[in-house]
């Protein structure tokens, strides 16, 4: 087999730091135009054979031990922990340990997130102009427009393979052809949920999945196995983005280096021309290469510019996290089974789009304007995690019995847009090191003024559909936690969603960004930032599939 | 025998267990073989490969070739990791980069010396009482008891699956699955 030539010192086209979903479809384009491709992943490898004919691996498996108390897909919080702060009132930090990690492994968070893959709407693009301006915040447009992104969105949703209905949510964006696949089939409270939210005027739908309803790409359907969301697949039917490291690697023209950490971007002062990497063998060493694509997330693509020591200040700022609301309700009467499935098959966007309602609201609490997000209809139902939440004691094995907590439950999650600003961030933690010695990321973040303000204002609706649905209680809760009303102050919880934005901000003005349109550092033009990083805004939508859309014309771009 | 724990820390642990999750018309954690989940986490090293995270694709449960019983083999920063945590840094440079580490081992050692010789012939209330007295330690007990109760019975606990039917939950279902019409209906 052919190799990458960048071993023993000949230089590669490209190297990828990050083997997720932004780096797998960057080296699945550059490999298809004959580029020689390294890919770095610090992780381990569970995912794929590296060695030709690229088996899929069987390291994967339904089991709540392996992957959601022994950490099986990384990272290990003793090994690479992150810190997190509100703000320097709170010290260096005032927490150590896990902060809303995404699996370090290959394949990243792919291997694990149960793949809800929608589409941005065409004003995300365009906050700025449309909406005007936020105090406190950096609204600001994005260098480019749904227009302008649509063909790559079609395009990663073939790559990825993603089933869904073009005619069934009234409030997407337009699209230029149908999904790839129909979308499989709907979770039984789903089922429920989606009737008595249609009742009260949303319009529900069924989330475009990165899982396989039908056969694709030599990968079978989807069979429901439930263990999904914070899984790998067993069967390998999430197609999110295994699909894409297969093919760049049975064209030969790429390598994948796992448990190998990228320590620092070289350059010559004008260009970079390489990385410092240290593999399994903790040796540092180094290689060359014509392009540096960043692709390690919103977290670690500005830990590894700090780490380089660049310089540009606002590297790490406006981190954004989409601020979750919960709405849980409980019904004694019926058993939802969500351990069989996919655990959320449908969506409703009414949140994202502003109404009479929500613009009487942002007014009493004093913004221009306000945005929510998605509601995912539903959640996975697994036991351990279960069982945590109730009291040891003899009443432990009735509550499991009767399930009030799992089985009789439904909830909604409204991903919440949350605004860009600029003391929100990541950087470098002055004293908690890696395993390998290097400083870890530093968040320190609270949100503003109008997330808060818009949860308060949808979580009561979303506890309205609970009780259409005939829920005996609600309750409404926030992450990150309990906060207080208009005015009030945030609580010091690091934010629970894996939605993760913005600290490598796009723009055309190297004043007031960082990457530019094609996510070319303006710096150093042959770095390219192929992850959510660059986003401007956080929209309400989970970041994905646009983030791969992203790294398609990113790619595409390289090569042309 | 148990695999790390004496024989006595062992008989203790058993009462803790029964104690936080105990016996109804169902097998409480004792039966279940809970605190064999927890001496087999604090002795996963005494095992090659060590038992920390078992295998794929499937277990044999629902079809396939059962793999769970071939445990994965750790790579060195995953051995660091597993090990610290279990042992503890120990005073050695590479597992204290952040600081020292109390592990498991010292943690259940010290706890159940904690709960008092006696605590096996005590009546629950008293039981109770002093859990209630440890209640860090106690917490500790109980999220394993819950992995171990609820868990793939490969690790120990779980023994024959007694804790999924006891609860009407099916466990780990590839490559089986579930039918589209098992999903969307009552
Ligand atoms: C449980 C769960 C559910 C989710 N559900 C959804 C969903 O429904 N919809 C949605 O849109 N999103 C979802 N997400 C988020 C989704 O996983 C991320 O948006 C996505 O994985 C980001 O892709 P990425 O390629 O940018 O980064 P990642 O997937 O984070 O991959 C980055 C990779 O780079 C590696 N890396 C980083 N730094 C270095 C370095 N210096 N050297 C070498 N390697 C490095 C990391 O180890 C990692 O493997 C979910 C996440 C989780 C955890
Ligand atoms: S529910 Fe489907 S896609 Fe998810 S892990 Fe199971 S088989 Fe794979």
């Amino acid at each position: 087999m052919d190799r990458p030539r960048g071993i023993g010192g000949v230089t590669v086209d490209a190297i990828i730091v990050g083997s997720g979903p932004g780096g797998s479809t960057v080296a699945d384009i550059l490999t298809a135009a004959g580029w020689s491709v390294v890919i770095f992943e610090k992780g381990r490898n569970h995912l794929i054979d590296l060695e030709h004919p690229h088996r899929l691996a069987d390291d994967f498996s339904n089991d709540e031990i392996k992957f959601t108390n022994r950490h099986f897909l990384g990272p290990d919080p003793f090994l690479e922990p992150r810190t997190f702060r509100t703000g320097p009132e709170d010290g260096d930090h005032s927490f150590v340990g896990d902060v809303n990690s995404i699996p370090s492994t290959v394949g990243g968070g792919g291997t694990h997130a149960d793949g809800k893959v929608p589409r941005f709407r065409e004003e995300d693009f365009g906050l700025l102009s449309t909406y005007g301006p936020q105090p406190g915040a950096s609204v600001a447009d994005w260098p480019l427009t749904y227009a302008d992104l649509e063909p790559f969105y079609a395009n990663v949703e073939r790559r990825i393979g993603v089933s869904g209905d073009a005619a069934a949510n009234p409030l997407a964006a337009w699209r230029s052809g149908p999904y790839p696949m129909p979308p499989g089939p709907s979770m039984y409270g789903a089922v429920l949920s989606t009737a008595a939210a249609e009742t009260l005027g949303y319009h529900p739908y069924p989330a475009p999945g990165a899982t396989n309803s039908v056969p694709y790409d030599g990968r079978p359907p989807c069979n429901n196995c439930g263990f999904c969301a914070f899984f790998g697949c067993p069967i390998h039917a999430k197609g999110d983005p295994v699909a894409m490291l297969q093919r760049a690697l049975m064209t030969g023209n790429a390598e994948i280096r796992p448990e190998t950490f990228v320590s620092r971007i070289r350059t010559d002062g004008r260009r970079a021309t390489g990385v410092g990497f240290i593999g399994p063998d903790g040796v540092e060493r180094s290689m060359d290469a014509r392009y540096v694509v960043v692709a390690g997330g919103a977290v670690e693509t500005p830990r590894l510019l700090l780490l380089s020591g660049f310089d540009h200040p606002l590297i790490g700022r406006h981190l954004m996290v989409h601020f979750q609301t919960i709405a849980a309700g409980g019904f004694a009467d019926l058993r939802f089974h969500a351990e069989r499935g996919r655990a959320v098959t449908h969506l409703h966007d009414d949140a994202v789009v502003p109404d009479d309602a929500s613009r009487k609201a942002a007014t009493q609490a004093g913004l221009p304007w306000m945005r929510g997000g998605i509601v995912e209809h539903g959640g996975p139902g697994l036991p351990i995690l279960e069982a945590k939440l109730y009291r040891w004691g003899p009443t432990h094995k009735e509550n499991m019995r009767r399930s009030p907590l799992r089985d009789r439950l439904w909830a909604f999650t409204m991903q919440g847009e949350d605004l860009p600003v600029a003391t929100n961030r990541i950087d470098l933690d002055p004293t908690v090191r890696d395993v390998r010695g290097f400083p870890v990321a530093r968040y320190t973040y609270k949100p503003h003024q109008h997330e808060l303000a818009a949860s308060a204002h949808h979580g009561p609706r979303m506890a309205a559909i609970l009780e259409a649905m005939g829920a005996e209680w609600t309750s409404v809760a926030t992450s990150p936690g309990s906060v207080e009303g208009p005015g009030g102050r945030a609580s010091v919880d690091a934010p629970m969603s894996r939605h993760v934005m913005g600290t490598v901000r796009m723009g055309e003005d190297p004043a007031t960004s960082v990457a530019d349109s094609n996510g070319c550092l303006h710096q150093l033009s042959n770095v390219v930032i192929a992850d959510s990083s660059v986003f401007v805004t956080s929209s309400g939508y989970g970041p994905t599939l646009t983030l791969a859309a992203l790294a398609a014309r990113f790619a595409t771009a390289m090569v042309s | 025998m148990p695999t790390w724990l004496t024989i006595e820390e062992y008989r203790t642990l058993t009462a803790v267990c029964e104690r936080l999750i105990p016996a109804d018309q169902t097998p409480g954690a004792a039966e279940a073989g809970v605190p064999d989940y927890i001496d087999g986490l604090l002795g996963a090293f005494s095992f090659d490969p060590p038992r920390i995270w078992a295998g794929g694709s499937f277990s044999g449960r629902h079809g396939g070739q059962p793999g769970f019983a071939r445990f994965h083999r750790l790579a060195a920063l995953d051995e660091l990791a597993w090990r610290t945590r279990i042992e503890g840094s120990l005073g050695r440079p590479e597992r204290e980069f952040n600081g020292v580490v109390v592990g498991l081992q010292e943690r259940y050692r010290e706890g159940l010396a904690a709960l008092g010789p006696d605590f096996c012939d005590c009546d629950p209330d008293e039981q109770d009482l002093r859990l209630r007295s440890l209640a860090t330690f106690t917490q500790l007990v109980y999220d394993h008891s819950c992995e171990g109760m609820y868990g793939a019975p490969e690790y120990g606990g779980n023994r024959d699956a007694v804790a999924w039917s006891g609860i009407g939950f099916a466990g780990d279902v590839e490559p089986r699955g579930w039918t589209d019409h098992e999903v969307s209906e009552a």
